[in-house]
């Protein structure tokens, strides 16, 4: 259970560190009168949907800290093997690192305010998308091709279960993905809020690769390199 | 003020059922005199705060009960009295966890001159392997049970081959001798939960856990099942006896082993056609 | 997501927003039933929950009936006992609890507490109660699934729940509980994101982290809680459901079953135990926080006092909510797991007893030198006192690993999380409800009945899980059908269940008087008027009573003082609205 630990370390020290920048020792009681009663309003400036999205990503982000939870602690069995990792998702990898930076670029042009260019990144990035998910299914038909099927031993259940968690998550994100390229064509919509979708979808992007490359270590077995080299280390 | 009464009248009636109920834990029969010991301090210690936390709330509830014209006084906190009521509570917190760490330290040490048995939990019965004359339980895999071989015992093991199996029936065990259980399941979650002994211990099937104890009274002691393990749950009963030294022998003389159970049962089988 | 969202404004907090774009409902179906406002919601959830938690009380009185006169009843068989014990269990602690808590209450009280005019995402707020309901009706379907519904504890501990010697285990029973469980997690995480960025964003002015009632603040950390918890719930169901239907081993090792070897092969089962506990033990604070918030409210409200220790309890609630991660495995003390892992978690759970030592002599602390009216919430509030600190200190039994050994798996643990996790947050439940009743139909409810109604579940609540803890020192196992012979067991065993099984049937029936309560009172009940209580916080000072949606008319409450104003010295009356700037005057086009 070491990762999903760390990990609410993390969400809890966040945690801590906003409630005491929110004042939580001062005594409440002896604010009173107008002067002490109209502090600045201490909620933040940043959209709503953006927090919103934060705490959502908190909670993605504790789902796949548990499944790498499980994976390390049935890792350690003696009686573990790890499916041979299929080389294509070294390519998707790469295709989903270039949809985060379409993304990303998307996010630049709305800013700037310049339409085509919003419209196009964010084209690339879903067709870029679009393409991991269809690596993601090759590399599945790859590794039962090879005889590894999801019910031959507990890490293929595994790879399976994490890799389509992550793909399941990606497709939600394309339903609002093409719902905010829709939206481009909209000329009615006031530029802000396409600006905040867009900036949405770039978040909600960044943070799926973020957990992917968490995954592919997990997956391709570094990971537990790492544990060990750690564990030396420290001996 | 009838509130405030029956918060007393819940108090003197928990103590008073404490006191004069004759439902109390069974007169125990090994070495953990430690757990009952700890249980009945964590006993005083909780049923004295219990009764001052709910006798001063009966209190408060009858001495500043609502009045015509009776105003609360107004007192934001008090940085004092709730440090000390903190002490106070982490003293009391470590007056149970000490003695229960220093008693769970004995609890997981095995003794080194304890005496190896297994228990083989199943739906919904109890099986024992004994170690025969060598002292040394064979090697056992879930994968080679069948009709012949109920235990999975490992025929390739000599260790295995004077092991006592012991199917469906009752376990015996000499008093004041340590014995370290080895428990395993060859199905679901079964708990191997003797109610004299105060120790228990889930069984898990694909791993083996344990436990220790000396059992210091003979007699026939029942087992059951303390893990939820499908319909046949409650009626998953055994019976150990603890026997003094020489019945305990004669018992295991009439035992057979592992090599003995095979010889039969092949024989059986070359009948059977 | 995005649409349901308030207009943003560059640079201006949406507190400072005058008017949020609401979804404003246009026909009746929009207005009550596909409603986006956070008040009915939460009267859907409440409802919902409580109608599946009558189910659940139902149940228990079967499987009382049972324990009490084991034989009498033909058509309870071990199959179906066991099916009635888990379909209580889990209908209890996740559809009625979680979901009255947090989907009720929090739904109801934040954005009326915070000055809020709704949850920040409404829509997503309408998505969360439906999903749920589709939970429930996926649960309650696997009641008339061919098999019954699973019968496998509400633990769920495989191997045994998904094997043929388990009912539901090799039919739908298993598969339609994983389910429903999976949706009811999506569905909270749609509400929970919702509470928590509604604390976060929807304050209005003034209205400080520190000025918030403690009832926001246990709702709002147990939601948290809730999301970090809930999906490791989510990652056992999935994992479970593959290995049933997809035959895949991660809970399953290779195993025997009735002689015959199954396919499955190299599993962990107490890898599903962490999971489940990493899950179920925040599970019972994510229960205990709300109540522990509401209750401090009725407290200083009904004895007119500002809750003692403010600060404290805040801290109080924020530690025990990040402590309760890690005392997981104190549930799991003889499953088999290293036992070296005993001594960290029996320290962290008894650690966890002093912050919450702390809340309990606060509360007895703010009746001291008050002004008790003993109405039918306090009531409900001392009782709430007494049942949770007796379920606490046998917690400490429990909790303090070597005197758990003989008491794990027997009836002692059936009485102490009764107590603790049952009939005390059950109890506050009750009390917000007549507490807050005038607030959502605007009469109260009525006050024999609710006498009535209190002494009964109190006494009677007592009466059933006090006892029950000596059946567990005998050393009665839980979850036994019926205790047959046993050398050890005294005969008297069965007159104390038998005993408890009446006291359980009274108590059970006494909620019918508090449920016709509910709706007699709708229409007979004295007119409340705004503020029946003369409570300080926000919600008491809406301009019409029951608030309509937007809660607060053409501006919102600004906010000068905390929300226990009680009985301060000079003050004109004895207590202080939140939103009133005594003794100052309203600045102009504030108030």
């Amino acid at each position: 259970m070491s990762v999903i630990l760390v990990f609410i370390l993390v969400v809890a020290g966040f945690s801590f560190w906003w409630l005491l920048q929110h004042r939580v020792l001062s005594k409440p009681w002896l604010e009173h009168g107008v002067h002490a009663a109209l502090p600045e309003t201490d909620i933040s400036n940043m959209p709503t949907a953006k927090i919103g999205l934060g705490i959502f990503l908190a909670v993605i982000g504790a789902l796949f800290a548990l499944f790498a939870s499980a994976y390390f602690m049935r890792m350690e069995y003696s009686d573990w093997q790890a499916p041979p990792l299929p080389r294509i998702l070294w390519i998707n990898t790469g295709v989903l690192i270039l949809a985060s930076i379409a993304l990303h670029c998307a996010v630049r042009a709305v800013r700037e305010r310049r339409m085509g260019m919003t419209r196009l990144a964010l084209v690339t990035g879903g067709f870029a998308t679009l393409v991991f998910l269809t690596g993601q299914l090759t590399a599945w038909r790859d590794l039962s091709a090879g005889g590894h099927f999801l019910d031959s031993n507990p890490a293929n259940g595994f790879f399976y279960l994490i890799t389509g968690a992550h793909g399941l998550h990606i497709l939600g994100g394309l339903v609002a993905l093409g719902r905010t390229t829709a939206k481009t064509w909209d000329e009615t919509l006031p530029t802000e809020r396409l600006r905040l979708s867009v900036e949405l979808c770039a978040a909600y992007w960044h943070f799926l690769l973020l957990i992917w490359l968490g995954l592919f270590v997990l997956l391709a077995g570094w990971a537990g390199d790492l544990v060990a080299l750690c564990r030396q280390l420290l001996t | 003020m009838v509130p405030a009464f029956i918060l007393v009248l819940v108090v003197l009636g928990s103590i008073l059922f404490h006191i004069l109920s004759p439902w109390w834990w069974p007169p125990i029969a090994s070495n953990w005199s430690y757990i009952d010991h700890t249980l009945v301090i964590t006993f005083w210690i909780t049923g004295a705060v219990f009764s001052a936390v709910v006798l001063f709330m009966a209190y408060c509830v009858y001495r500043f009960r609502h009045r015509p014209g009776s105003k609360a006084a107004y007192e934001p906190e008090s940085k004092k009295l709730e440090w000390w009521l903190t002490i106070g509570t982490a003293v009391g917190v470590a007056a149970m966890l000490a003695p229960g760490l220093y008693v769970w330290a004995q609890f997981v040490t095995v003794p080194d001159d304890a005496t190896e048995i297994e228990v083989v939990a199943q739906q919904w019965q109890w099986n024992y392997r004994l170690p025969g004359e060598d002292g040394r339980l064979g090697k056992s895999d879930s994968q080679l049970i069948s009709f012949e071989n109920p235990l999975g015992i490992n025929p390739d093991d000599p260790n295995g081959q004077d092991d006592i199996v012991i199917e469906a029936s009752d376990l015996h065990l000499p008093v004041d001798k340590p014995v370290k259980v080895l428990l395993r399941s060859i199905d679901v979650l079964h708990d191997f939960y003797v109610p004299e002994f105060r120790a228990k211990m889930d069984m898990v099937p694909g791993m083996v856990t344990y436990f220790w104890f000396t059992p210091t009274k003979t007699g026939t002691y029942e087992v059951l099942c303390a893990e939820l393990c499908g319909v046949g749950h409650s009626y998953m009963r055994g019976a150990v006896l603890v026997d003094t030294e020489e019945d305990y022998q004669a018992w295991l003389q009439e035992q057979s082993t592992f090599a003995e159970l095979t010889d039969l049962r092949n024989v059986a089988e070359e009948v059977k056609p | 997501m995005v649409d349901a969202t308030p207009r943003m404004h560059e640079g201006i907090s949406p507190a400072e927003v005058p008017e949020l774009e609401l979804y404003h409902p246009k026909g009746w179906w929009t207005t009550y039933v596909f409603s986006q406002d956070a008040k009915i919601i939460a009267i859907q959830y409440a409802g919902t929950a409580m109608a599946i938690g009558l189910v659940a009380l139902v149940l228990s009185w079967l499987m009382r009936l049972q324990l009490g006169f084991p034989g009498t009843f033909d058509f309870i068989t071990p199959d179906a006992y066991y099916q009635f014990i888990t379909m209580h269990g889990m209908i209890m602690v996740i559809y009625l609890l979680t979901a009255l808590f947090l989907g009720g209450f929090g739904n109801y009280l934040i954005p009326l507490m915070v000055g809020a005019r709704d949850m920040v995402f409404p829509y997503v707020n309408m998505l969360s109660y439906w999903i749920y309901l589709l939970a429930v009706i996926v649960l309650v379907a696997s009641f008339f699934a061919p098999g019954g519904p699973t019968g496998a504890g509400w633990t769920l501990y495989p191997p045994q729940a998904i094997l043929s010697g388990t009912p539901g285990g090799q039919d739908w029973g298993i598969i339609l509980m994983l389910a429903s469980l999976i949706l009811f997690i999506i569905g909270f995480t749609m509400g929970g994101l919702n509470y928590v960025v509604t604390v976060i964003q929807g304050r209005t002015r003034g209205m400080t982290l520190m000025r918030m009632p403690l009832t926001v603040w246990g709702i709002f950390t147990a939601t948290v809680m809730a999301l970090l918890a809930f999906p490791a719930l989510f990652v056992a169901c999935v994992m479970m459901l593959f290995d049933r239907l997809l035959g895949t081993s991660f809970f399953m090792p290779a195993l025997v079953e009735m002689g015959e070897q199954l396919s499955y092969g190299g599993g962990s089962p107490i890898l599903f135990q962490h999971l489940f506990w990493f899950f179920g033990h925040p599970e019972v604070y994510i229960v205990a926080l709300p109540a522990f918030g509401i209750v401090s409210d009725l407290i200083s409200t009904h004895a007119r006092k500002n809750i003692f220790g403010y600060r404290m309890m805040v801290w109080a609630i924020v530690v025990i909510g990040a402590l309760s991660f890690i005392v997981w495995a104190h549930h799991m003390y003889v499953s088999g797991m290293h036992p070296w892992f005993g001594f960290f978690f029996a320290t962290t759970t008894l650690i966890i007893a002093i912050p919450t030592a702390i809340k309990v002599y606060n509360w007895v602390l703010t009746l001291w030198r008050g002004d008790i009216h003993l109405t039918i919430p306090m009531l409900f509030a001392l009782a709430f006192i007494v049942t949770f600190v007796n379920g606490g200190l046998t917690g400490l039994f429990l909790g303090n690993v070597v005197v758990d050994v003989p008491l794990s798996d027997t009836m002692f643990v059936v009485a102490h999380f009764h107590m603790v996790m049952g009939v005390a947050p059950i109890l506050v439940i009750f009390g917000a409800i007549y507490h807050w009743y005038p607030k959502i139909t605007g009469r109260m409810l009525d006050e024999w009945m609710g006498q009535f109604h209190f002494w009964v579940t109190f006494v009677g609540a007592y009466a059933i899980f006090f006892p029950m803890h000596y059946v567990g020192l005998v050393g009665v196992p839980r979850r036994y059908v019926e205790i047959g012979e046993s050398a050890f067991i005294p005969p008297s065993v069965q007159d104390l269940n038998a005993f408890i099984t009446v006291a359980a049937l009274i108590v059970g029936f006494a909620q019918m008087v508090f449920l016709f309560n509910l709706f007699w009172s709708l229409r007979y009940g004295r007119e409340a008027g705004g503020n029946p209580w003369r409570a300080t916080s926000l919600e008491w000072q809406t301009p019409t009573t029951p608030p309509p949606h937007g809660n607060w008319g053409d501006e919102r409450p600004v906010v000068y003082r905390w929300a226990y104003d009680y009985s301060v010295p000079g003050a004109p009356q004895d207590f202080i609205p939140q939103n009133d700037p005594w003794p100052q005057k309203a600045v102009a086009g504030t108030a």
